[in-house]
Formats: C-alpha cells, sequence, structure tokens
C-alpha cells in the first residue's frame, strides 16, 4: 500500500503511521458539553466504502496527512495535508 | 528409468549419504530419475513410500532436506532444487531407512486414521495432551525439521518498482514482455523456474516451424538486451496485495555450492503498476485405489523430464487419460524408443496419428500393484471387464487448472467454467491485474502468445505509454482439442489419494461429508485437505468436485476454498532477512557509550537506546553493592550520569509559548526567560502521556525535555496538535536530541565541581534552583539546567554532541577527584523512587494527574489538550487507584505485586492496587517502592498485605508518601 503525501509523493505504507477517522480535527470548543467530547473522544462510524482518516508520514516530512481510503477495496483515492502552507506558519 | 540424452556435463551429489551422478541443467528430481531412484519420499500420515510426481513447483511428494548441521534446509521440492557439486540431500519422516520405516505400520492401521482420527481420539485425558498426544503424533506425522541451531545463513530483502510486472515466463508471459520491452514500459518478468520458457522448453513444439526453444532464446536475447526490461528467473511471485504490490522470493544461492557471502534466498517487494498473470496451468491427477505408488506420475511431467532432461521416467508407461494433451506425452515417450498404453477415459477418443502403441477408449485405471515402485496397474473396460497390465510408470491427465492463485489473494472468488471444467480468474479480482494464457483457461500456444501480446498492449495503453505496431506472433501448427470429460474418481474400495502431501483420500472427503462438514472450507480443515506445504495445488479441484459429488451438488455450488499468500512456501529467514540479532532493531548510541563499556558497565535497552546499568568497580560481585555505592555518590559526594536520552524538542516562534499552555497542562507563557518548569501533558482522553521540563531560553525559544521512552510520542503528538488544532500559530519546533549530550552533576558537591570546570561562581542568587542559560566551556557554548531527578543539589550541562565523549571524561576525572564518580540507570532508579518522581512506570497510560497528585497542575484558567476529559466526574473520585509510597515492614517488595487490606483473601475482588516501581534505598536502608492504592491518599500509615502470586511473595507494608527522601525539597535548593 502507497499513499500520495502532497509533499513526498507517492510513498510506501512504512512510512507512516495510523490515528484512526478524520473526525479528530473537529475538536469541540473548550466549553462543549461532555456529550459532545464523549462523541468527539469515542464514538466511530465504522463504514464500509470511503472514509477519511489520519495518517502521519513520521518517517518523511512529518506532515498529517487526511487519506480517503476505501475500507472494502483498500483503495487510496485521496490525500491532503491537514495544514496547508496557506493555512499556517511552519 | 534411465537417462537417454545428455543435457550437460556431470555432477556428482549425495542421497542419503550415497554418490550419484547428475548433469548440470538436472533438478534432482530429474537426477534422481535418471539415477532409478524411484522412492524418495514416505508419506505424511501414513508413510507409505512414494516417488517424484511432477515435474514443477507444485509437487506433493518429492520433500527433502538439504545440506546438513546448522544450515540445513528441510522440506525443499526435488523438482525445484537445482542439482550443483556436492549438493547433499536427504530423504524425511522415515527411521530409520527410506526403504524400511517402522512407522509403515500406520498404512495397516489406516481404517483407524481416517480424517478427525487425532480429534475423535486423543481427547482424554487432558493432561496427556502436550506431554504425550502431542509429541508422538509430530513424531508420527511429519516431514523435514529444522537443525535446532542457529543459521548464520545470509538472507536479504529487497525492492523493485516497474510498470509491467509479468508473472510467468510460458508462451503468453514472453509474449507480454517483448510488447513492454519494446513500448518503452519498466518490465519485470518473474519466473518461478531456473530457466524461462514455460512448456515452451519442456514440449517438443514448434514455432515459426523450428523447435520453440529457438524461439524462446531468441525472444530472451532480445528482453535481456533491452535496458528497461529485468529477467528475474528463480523466482516465484509469492502473493499479491494492495496498491499494486506483489511479494516473491528469489533462491539466489539455494542452487549453488555453499557461498556465506552468497544470499540463499531474497525476499523482494514488488511495486507494480501493472500485472500480467501468464502462470499456467497445473495438470490435475485422478484418484483411484492405490493411485500414489511410486512411478505414478503426471503425464505431462513425463514429457518435460523427456525434453528437457533427457530422462525417461520408465520402460513401460501407460498413460491413462481424459483428455488430448496427453497424447503429446505418448507420443514423445514412444517415439523415445518407450512402449507405452494409452488408455482415455472417453468412449469416443481415437487414436492419435501415428501412435503405434496400444490404445484404449472408454477405459479406466482402478487399482495398481508395486509397493515399493508401481509393477501394475489394472485397466477396466468400458464393458466392465477388468484386466492387469505390467507398466513401471503411469502418468495421469484429469485436465488442467489454470494457475490463478494470486488473482484470489485479495479476496476475489474465480468462477468455475463447465465447458472447461475448471475455475477461471474473473476480471478485476485483483486491481492492475489482467490474465493471459493458459492461467486464463487458453490452453493452446497460438491463443497464449496472442494473449500475452494483446493483454500487454491494453495494460501498457492504460498506461499511457505509445505502442509501437504489434509484432506478427510466431507461427503454431494448427491444433484442434476434443473436449475433455470430466473425470475426478474411479470408483473402487481401496483407499483413493488426493492430496499426497497431507494422505487425504476420496473416503476422507466423503466421511467429512457424513460428518455433515459439506461446507468446503469446512472439509478442507476436517480432512486438512490442501493444508500441506504444496496448499493442494494438484488436489483441490479434485477434493471439492469429489465432495460436490457426495453432496449432490454441482461443482460451482460447492465452490472453491480460499487461496491465500504465499503461493508457494516462503522461508522465515527470507521474510525476516536483516532483522535478527543487531539487525533487529536500530541501535541508538550516546556519547558516552564507548567510555562506559570501557569501565565495564553492563549496558540496558531503554526505547531503542542504550544505557549504563552501573559502573562496577573491583571487589563488587553484586549489582546492589555497584548500585549503592553510585547513589552514595549523588547523596554525599557528587554523581555524573548521561541524560542524553531524554528527549529534547526546539520550539521556536512568537506563539511558542502559546503553543506550551495549549500542550501543557499548566502555563509556560508566564516562564521567566533563563527558568526552568516542570510541565505535565496529557492526551486529549484526559491520561498523562508524558511529563519533563521546558526550560525557556529566549523569548519567542523554548527547549521541551520528553522521558526517552516517549521521545518519538510526543514529537508525533506535537505534531498533530500544532497541524490540527493550531494551524494560525506562528511557532516551529523540531527534534534535537542528537543534537545535544545532556549531563547530569548531581550530588552536595556538584556545584563547586561546575566552578571548577565553568570558572564562575554559580551561586543561588544568579542560579538559583530551576534557572538556565548559556555557558562556556573554553570555546564550546554550552547549556546549564538547574534541575534535578535527585533530590539533590543538581545540575544538567549540555554541550553539542561533538564535544561529549571528552565532557563525560572530564566529568568522571573531576568527580571522582571529589570522592564521587559516574552513576548508571540502577542507581539513578534508586534516586528517583527515594524522591517519589514518577516515570512511565508509573505513567502508563491509565493514570490521570489526579491519580499522581497533580490535580493542582490543571489550569483552571486556559484550554489545553486533555482538559474537558480530564474534568469528568468518574476520573476524579477518591476511590480511585491513586499514587502512594510503600515501605516494607518485612521482606523486599516487588513491582506487579497487588495490594490487598490486611487480613482479607489475596483474590482478584478484593484487589486494592498495584506497585509500579521497587528499589532497595541504601539512604534509608529499606525496601521502598511506589504504586496505586485504592483510595490512597487518605490510608497513610495504614498496613497493607503485598501479594504476587506468580513470585510466591506475600509481605506487609506501610503506606506512605511518595516523597521519602527529604520531602521539603531544601537539598535541591540553596
Amino acid at each position: 500500500m502507497r499513499i500520495t503525501c502532497p509533499n513526498c509523493g507517492q510513498r510506501d505504507l512504512r512510512e507512516f503511521t495510523y490515528m484512526g477517522h478524520a473526525v479528530a480535527l473537529n475538536r469541540p470548543a473548550a466549553d462543549a458539553d461532555l456529550a459532545q467530547w464523549d462523541d468527539y473522544l469515542h464514538n466511530r462510524d465504522n463504514p464500509a466504502g470511503p472514509t477519511d482518516e489520519l495518517w502521519y508520514h513520521g518517517a518523511g516530512c512529518t506532515a498529517w496527512l487526511k487519506v480517503r481510503r476505501d475500507t472494502v477495496t483498500h483503495v487510496i483515492s485521496d490525500a491532503w495535508l491537514v495544514m496547508p502552507p496557506s493555512k499556517g506558519v511552519k | 528409468m534411465m537417462r537417454i540424452r545428455d543435457i550437460g556435463p556431470a555432477v556428482s551429489f549425495t542421497w542419503d549419504g550415497k554418490r550419484l551422478q547428475g548433469q548440470v541443467g538436472d533438478t534432482l528430481a530429474s537426477a534422481l530419475l535418471a539415477n532409478g531412484q524411484r522412492v524418495v519420499a514416505r508419506s505424511f500420515k501414513y508413510h507409505r513410500p512414494r516417488g517424484i510426481f511432477t515435474v514443477g513447483s507444485a509437487e506433493p511428494n518429492a520433500l527433502v532436506t538439504i545440506g546438513s548441521g546448522a544450515a540445513q534446509d528441510p522440506n525443499i521440492r526435488a523438482t525445484v532444487q537445482e542439482i550443483y557439486p556436492g549438493l547433499e540431500a536427504r530423504s524425511q519422516n522415515r527411521w530409520p531407512s527410506l526403504g524400511f520405516d517402522i512407522l509403515a505400520i500406520n498404512d495397516l492401521a489406516s481404517p483407524f486414521l481416517s480424517a478427525g482420527f487425532y480429534y475423535k481420539t486423543f481427547m482424554w485425558p487432558r493432561s496427556f495432551w502436550e506431554k504425550l498426544y502431542e509429541p508422538f503424533i509430530r513424531r508420527a506425522a511429519g516431514i523435514g525439521a529444522l537443525s535446532g541451531q542457529h543459521n548464520a545463513d545470509h538472507y536479504e530483502k529487497a525492492f523493485a518498482f516497474c510498470d509491467l510486472l509479468v508473472i510467468g515466463s510460458g508462451p503468453a508471459g514472453l509474449a507480454a514482455a517483448l510488447e513492454g520491452a519494446r513500448a518503452g514500459a519498466r518490465v519485470i518478468l518473474a519466473e518461478d523456474d531456473a530457466r524461462m520458457g514455460g512448456r515452451l522448453i519442456c514440449d517438443n513444439a514448434l514455432l515459426n516451424d523450428a523447435a520453440a526453444g529457438d524461439w524462446v532464446d531468441a525472444a530472451l536475447a532480445e528482453l535481456a538486451a533491452a535496458p528497461n526490461v529485468t529477467l528475474m528467473p528463480r523466482t516465484a511471485v509469492t502473493g499479491a496485495y494492495d496498491g499494486g504490490t506483489f511479494g516473491a522470493i528469489e533462491r539466489v544461492g539455494l542452487h549453488l555450492p555453499h557461498q556465506p557471502e552468497l544470499p540463499r534466498e531474497t525476499f523482494w517487494r514488488i511495486s507494480a503498476r501493472r500485472a500480467i498473470l501468464a502462470t499456467g496451468a497445473i495438470e490435475r491427477p485422478i484418484a483411484f485405489a492405490n493411485n500414489d505408488r511410486p512411478g505414478v506420475m503426471m503425464a505431462s511431467a513425463l514429457r518435460s523430464y523427456l525434453h528437457r532432461y533427457g530422462v525417461a521416467a520408465g520402460q513401460q508407461v501407460v498413460i491413462f487419460t481424459n483428455n488430448d494433451d496427453a497424447y503429446a506425452s505418448a507420443r514423445d515417450l514412444e517415439g523415445a524408443g518407450v512402449q507405452v498404453t494409452l488408455v482415455d477415459a472417453r468412449a469416443d477418443a481415437v487414436a492419435p496419428a501415428g501412435f503405434a502403441g496400444r490404445f484404449i477408449a472408454g477405459a479406466q485405471v482402478c487399482d495398481t500393484r508395486g509397493r515399493m515402485g508401481l509393477r501394475a496397474v489394472q485397466l477396466r473396460h468400458g464393458d466392465g471387464r477388468t484386466e492387469w497390465t505390467r507398466a513401471d510408470c503411469l502418468g495421469l491427465s484429469g485436465g488442467w487448472n489454470p494457475s490463478l492463485h494470486l488473482a484470489c489473494h485479495m479476496n476475489g472468488k474465480p468462477q468455475w467454467d463447465e465447458g472447461l471444467s475448471a475455475f477461471l480468474p474473473v476480471p478485476g479480482m485483483v486491481p492492475g491485474l489482467d490474465y493471459a494464457g493458459a492461467a486464463n483457461g487458453q490452453y493452446d500456444t497460438a491463443a497464449c502468445l496472442a494473449a500475452g501480446q494483446t493483454r500487454a498492449r491494453a495494460a501498457l495503453g492504460d498506461l499511457g505509454l505509445s505502442l509501437p505496431a504489434a509484432a506478427d506472433l510466431p507461427k503454431t501448427p494448427q491444433a484442434a482439442a476434443r473436449p475433455m470429460l470430466p473425470l475426478w474418481q474411479v470408483p473402487g474400495k481401496s483407499r483413493a489419494w488426493l492430496d499426497f502431501q497431507n494422505d487425504v483420500t476420496t473416503k476422507d472427503v466423503a466421511l467429512a461429508a457424513r460428518e455433515n462438514y459439506t461446507s468446503v472450507e469446512h472439509m478442507k480443515r476436517y480432512t486438512t485437505q490442501g493444508m500441506a506445504p504444496d496448499q493442494g495445488k494438484n488436489s483441490n479441484v479434485n477434493a471439492l468436485a469429489v465432495l460436490a459429488d457426495v453432496t449432490g451438488r454441482s461443482i460451482a455450488q460447492t465452490g472453491i476454498t480460499t487461496y491465500r499468500p504465499p503461493f508457494v512456501p516462503v522461508s522465515l529467514a527470507a521474510l525476516g532477512a536483516g532483522a535478527q540479532g543487531a539487525g533487529f532493531a536500530p541501535q541508538r548510541f550516546t556519547t558516552s557509550d564507548a567510555a562506559s563499556r570501557a569501565m565495564g558497565a553492563p549496558m540496558i535497552e531503554a526505547g531503542l537506546w542504550y544505557r549504563p546499568s552501573y559502573f562496577p568497580q573491583a571487589g563488587e560481585t553484586h549489582w546492589r553493592q555497584s548500585c549503592d555505592r553510585e547513589v552514595g555518590y549523588v547523596r554525599n559526594a557528587v554523581g555524573i550520569a548521561d541524560v542524553s536520552t531524554l528527549g529534547k524538542i526546539d520550539i521556536q516562534g512568537p506563539d511558542a509559548g502559546a503553543f506550551l499552555d495549549f500542550v501543557y497542562t499548566n502555563m509556560f507563557s508566564t516562564l521567566p526567560v533563563g527558568r526552568v518548569r516542570y510541565g505535565l501533558m496529557l492526551r486529549e482522553d484526559g491520561h498523562v502521556m508524558d511529563d519533563g521540563t521546558t526550560a525557556r531560553l529566549g523569548p519567542d525559544h523554548y527547549l521541551m525535555t520528553t522521558t526517552t521512552a516517549a521521545a518519538a510520542q510526543v514529537m508525533k503528538h506535537l505534531d498533530f496538535v500544532r497541524q490540527a488544532h493550531c494551524a494560525q500559530m506562528q511557532v516551529a519546533f523540531t527534534s534535537v536530541t542528537e543534537e545535544w549530550a545532556q549531563f547530569a552533576i548531581a550530588g552536595p558537591k556538584a556545584r563547586g565541581l561546575l566552578q571548577q570546570l565553568t570558572g564562575q561562581a554559580l551561586d543561588g542568587a544568579d542560579w538559583p534552583f530551576m534557572a538556565c542559560g548559556p555557558i562556556a566551556l573554553g570555546d564550546v557554548q554550552g547549556r546549564l539546567f538547574r534541575i534535578s531527578f535527585s533530590g539533590e543539589m543538581g545540575f544538567e550541562l549540555a554541550v553539542p554532541a561533538r564535544f561529549g565523549a571528552a565532557l563525560f571524561d572530564r566529568l568522571c576525572d573531576m568527580a571522582r577527584d571529589l570522592g564521587g564518580g559516574p552513576y548508571g540507570m540502577e542507581a539513578l532508579n534508586v534516586l528517583r523512587i527515594e524522591k517519589g518522581f514518577i516515570t512511565h512506570a508509573e505513567i502508563h497510560g491509565r493514570v490521570t494527574g489526579f491519580d499522581i497528585g497533580m490535580q493542582g497542575m490543571l489550569s483552571r484558567k486556559k484550554d489545553f489538550i486533555g482538559k474537558a476529559a480530564a474534568s469528568r466526574p468518574g476520573l476524579l473520585e477518591d476511590g480511585r487507584e491513586l499514587l502512594v509510597g510503600l515501605r516494607a515492614t518485612n521482606g523486599s517488595l516487588i513491582a506487579g505485586a497487588r495490594l490487598f487490606t490486611q487480613g482479607s483473601d489475596a483474590v482478584r475482588t478484593a484487589d486494592q492496587g498495584y506497585i509500579t516501581s521497587v528499589a532497595y534505598s541504601p539512604t534509608l536502608d529499606a525496601s521502598i517502592g511506589l504504586g496505586f492504592l485504592r483510595n490512597g491518599r487518605a490510608r497513610m500509615g495504614e498496613v497493607i498485605r503485598v501479594k504476587d502470586h506468580l513470585r510466591g511473595v506475600d509481605i506487609l507494608a506501610e503506606v506512605c508518601n511518595p516523597v521519602f527522601f527529604d520531602p521539603e525539597g531544601g537539598r535541591a535548593r540553596d
């Protein structure tokens, strides 16, 4: 399996580590109620089909990627930087 | 059996210690056949004598052991192993000898050894399972054995990339590879065999009115000359995986005399944009009584041994077929002077033109004789009449199974084709993989060549390559094959073998069905059909046809078992190449590593790092003596420890402080420049991730330290928080762990040592506890931090890593002059436990800030990672297991022990907590420890029971403040 990192191009799976669904990007506000936090922390769908998930290019550019992967076929159709260059300064 | 044509110079090898002659180009199988060696193995369960059955990699019988001593390789297929001078081969699964095997008694006991025998018989008593039954069964039923010694042989892993991977080099594969070569694509042509050409080099076939081998040679020459083509003979593609990745095993040194520097095998990962499966087809046998005798072979194998190896496998050969392909074997053997009888199960069959031998249509072979080698076969004619006829070799052809295994590796199911009586791959089973030739049910050479060309052109077109006009394919003789007659088994009373390797017979399959294992997957597991190293390549389809028959279903309804990687056996040594010994994991060494080892320090692993355990001195006979002495250095004089392995993250930018406020529970934006603060870091779920000190080196410049164990995890976490939640911040950070060598200088004389080293006063006014700043050591710009992990007056001095080794030596010398010296991890651990400082033994992933008594560090003024979750009610209850100190009142504490109320039973329901770290404290002369105890902070002074069921510890301990020594912390301050 390979992922096309927007910074580095197509790279081998072993350069990446996985962290679950991309819903982790949507951090609730500090004053959100505990039910929202519970949802954010623990509740995940288990879709059969395309889903967005987070991968860390730790052995490459250290970017976090949002990757669209089909859980049925393992086909990776797209990958985006969690923090595009335009969005911040690193 | 005899050699009728020489194929190369003589090569001598040994078989069961006997010296034999083969020829260059022989496999072990062809050489054994040429030497008249009929029995080459004993079967798995019944220990029946067995001979060579096939010519290629699907061989079920002829598994042998190659080599001896540590390097012996068991279960090598004699049909794959090439011979070389000095090759040492031995038969397996026999005692005392291949000719006389005591356990052949199993064959007489066969009525009791049917499918499911073990499950039904060896049930009671349970205590016999591991001690008696398993060792006995393993000895009785078996194949080759490993040496049990360390194998120093060399194996490798490698990676390859291509536009077009062609799997198999028969007519379809060669035609496909030629298209790729001419289109300028990067092509890999992988072939399991030592020689490329597939059936073209095994048949007496014509291409362009000349020997097919001439065309093969020309094609290979063109491919070899193309810079964009890689030819990989002796390379079996073993698996198809996601994203166009294929596994392959290459025999690099297995066919040569042992050369230590040459890898035995290389495991390849091939990344291919497109692939063509041109793996051909595997001929299937027919089941009838005693069809497993030495001398019974596949009909096509007889032809291959004849043409490729110059070996006639028999003098009186019977060919039993249900299709036209075996006619070629009959004709060719006859042409070589062998007496051939051709038995065709089809009633309307007609003798092939020019065949002079006996031809019988509408008949079947129904039994055989000859325990140590075939002597006669029994024929049953169409009218029911039977006769015995002499034969030393029987060639079987029950049709062909396309070799489609790789296409099924990603869950795809092949489809049954009624016309061909075979399973065929369906498009799209593996993305990017297409099929050509016999692997796709196209059996004649012209169709193979055309399919190879067409499918390759389609794949190359998909890749956007511009293709030259298709070249003319070689001319093939006209061939019109008549339809085959499906024939899986011949009725009879005696055992008829399906899976030769696992000794599964038609009776076993019928028994499985009777016992309601009617699903093909259940039948497989109950009978072990297809579960041997050959994975049932010859037998799976036959077995499910028999199952379909006894269950009254069609083959399509019965379905096929799942094919999984690897396609051929892959040695674990190749899969794990490079990963044994020092290659198992990367090793990280500090700048003081050589000096520590020179002082005799045993090194222990800390993550990937190696750190000194202790520094033994003359006269010390136990590590505790060294450890206690080193603790004394720090408590009474000065000790030196390398702390470079702690993670160091350099954080800069106008928002550096705000970023730290967000990742730590406490405030860092308010930290003055030149000061250090202890920080607690949570995961978003409210549990502790890591802790450490962070120094403010400038207004926009911080240096964070992490624990050694969590350095990588923290870096990944910071990257996530920054990129996912703090994109607007102006902050940047990078790991500088390797850039700096850092040493702890701890003890009452630490300041004195540093004054001497730096020439500076370093007094409490300028350098108070938790101060930091630059410091010059001559021309070297270092950093000094006044922090302590021992509770004593302590500094940590950092210099660029290239000065680390020199600084360590100097610090050790100076410490010795002051009555101290270096201390290792054991002493470091004792010192921190005496002070109640936590490590990942305590913050093991299930504890909160509340649990470790740091709830006061959870800021109320700001948001931070883990804040919301840490405030959940359940995480703030006194009944939780809370950090406490423990002091043994009798005996020694042990980490991992469980805690119980004194007087209660040591059972799970009464569990009150556990111990995480223990030490003998020379300072207090006591066995002390840290642990977690329910409502522990309210139980100071209570005596509790410490019980470790595993290691037999049952003592009492007093609950106390986790800070055992100097609870006010005055010693670290001025």
